[in-house]
């Protein structure tokens, strides 16, 4: 049976792919954000997965406003970096893993879950990023990945409260796979930052560090926050973080197991606009 | 019955929801098209002849052409779609969000290194903080020129 091992948890911010592929990440600006991610560069290299489903949020590149995808899992053989209008990163094609895609599709959809089965999708900095941060500059990914997009692009979003228990079902989806892999479930975005307006720029540290608490030790009452106080606290595009709920949601103490490991944790002002945040829990 | 919006009181916020997005709806799809190099080419060699072949407002033609990503976004644009503006222009996202502050690069980058923009006074519109409207635009420069 497949099952899952570890939650990893990360900002995607672009610029942080752009400071790795212009050669940037000696630069004391960055090296602040990068001596964050050695130990998980190390740490992947002695936990490496079979697959990974990566969590993220498309930002205007597979999805533009002709179709608004709430949950979309990619299916696909493969996925190629996208040209977000500066040229597609000079990453790896991120390869798939088809069968065990749709054998969550399958479990998660009759579980009450209506995802929308992708197969055919440019992957944004919103997944290679995180991918970039935890392989590091390779020349191809340590192992499939199976792409989850979620739209918090137009409200409405989709609550904490969902994203919580979609990855409860994924758990289950994972649990009911008859191979034995070890699957990693991620979950990026955030943490607090505003890319718009006159309150561009914003900050919220005490918030999101009181965010990593509450994640880490109580999850089910996170959920409950409305998207306003994400939204108000740690900006607009702060509310990404609704999607690190689902990697949580896959975890075994919230199917009545036991309490994860806190095996990293990390938090750095600013990676450009944004708070860097970054967790790795590990199942029992 | 109208959306309800729990999020017009938060100063310097426009809530990318499905009026906006009506609103702005070829804004953005025209921001779409400069995914593909060849419509990067084509807009850099005319600005004004690429966006008359969409069918966007004037007032958005108008934003696109003067970078004044905050009219951009008052007439529907979401930040998302509008950095394709930005990437063609070779910006980054950081140039992006500086520019809709009022801030130069350097003041912007600067609060940013510093800890980026305290949450105080700037939850709710009626407080004090640097983000409310009596406050704009900010920055040096904005303050010498007569702004706040």
């Amino acid at each position: 049976m497949a099952r899952i091992t570890a939650s990893v948890y990360t900002s995607h911010v672009p610029a942080i792919g752009a400071a790795l592929d212009l050669g940037k990440t000696g630069e004391p600006y960055w090296q602040k954000v990068f001596a964050g991610y050695e130990f998980s560069k190390t740490w992947m290299k002695e936990n490496r997965p079979d697959v990974i489903f990566l969590v993220y949020n498309d930002h205007a590149t597979a999805f533009s406003l002709e179709l608004i995808p709430t949950f979309a899992i990619g299916t696909a053989a493969e996925f190629q970096p996208a040209d977000e209008g500066w040229g597609p990163r000079p990453v790896p094609v991120v390869k798939g893993h088809p069968e065990l895609a749709s054998h969550i599709a399958q479990s998660v959809i009759q579980d009450d879950f209506d995802l929308t089965i992708v197969n055919k999708m440019d992957v944004d900095h919103g997944l290679t990023v995180p991918l970039s941060l935890v392989c590091g500059q390779v020349n191809e990914w340590p192992c499939p990945v199976i792409p989850f997009a979620v739209n918090v692009v137009q409200y409405p979003v989709p609550s904490g409260r969902r994203c919580f228990a979609l990855g409860q079902a994924i758990r289950r989806a994972v649990e009911s796979y008859d191979e034995p892999l070890k699957v990693q479930i991620w979950g990026t975005g955030g943490m607090s930052h505003q890319l718009q307006g006159a309150r561009a720029g914003l900050i919220n540290r005490e918030w999101d560090n009181a965010f990593l608490d509450r994640l880490v030790a109580d999850p089910a009452q996170l959920s409950q926050m409305p998207h306003i106080d994400y939204v108000r606290e740690a900006g607009s595009e702060g509310i990404e973080l609704v999607m690190w709920l689902i990697a949580r949601g896959a975890m075994a103490d919230v199917a009545g197991g036991a309490a994860p490991r806190v095996a990293h944790r990390f938090y750095h002002v600013p990676a450009s606009n944004t708070a860097v945040g970054h967790l790795i829990l590990e199942d029992a | 019955m109208a959306l309800h919006k729990p999020y017009t009181d938060i100063p310097g916020t426009t809530i990318f929801d499905a009026e906006q997005s009506r609103k702005g709806y070829w804004l953005n799809q025209f921001c779409v098209s400069l995914m593909k190099a060849e419509n990067r080419a084509r807009f850099k060699a005319d600005e004004r002849a690429y966006l008359d072949e969409w069918p966007m407002t004037e007032e958005q033609k108008q934003a696109v052409l003067a970078r004044d990503l905050n009219r951009c976004i008052a007439a529907g644009g979401n930040i998302y779609f509008l950095a394709r503006i930005g990437a063609t222009d070779g910006k980054s996202f950081q140039q992006m969000a500086g520019s809709m502050t009022g801030m130069s690069e350097n003041e912007y980058r600067d609060m940013m290194v510093a800890g980026g923009r305290s949450i105080d006074g700037n939850r709710r519109i009626g407080e004090d903080g640097s983000a409310q409207p009596h406050r704009q635009p900010q920055g040096a420069h904005a303050a010498k020129s007569g702004g706040a």
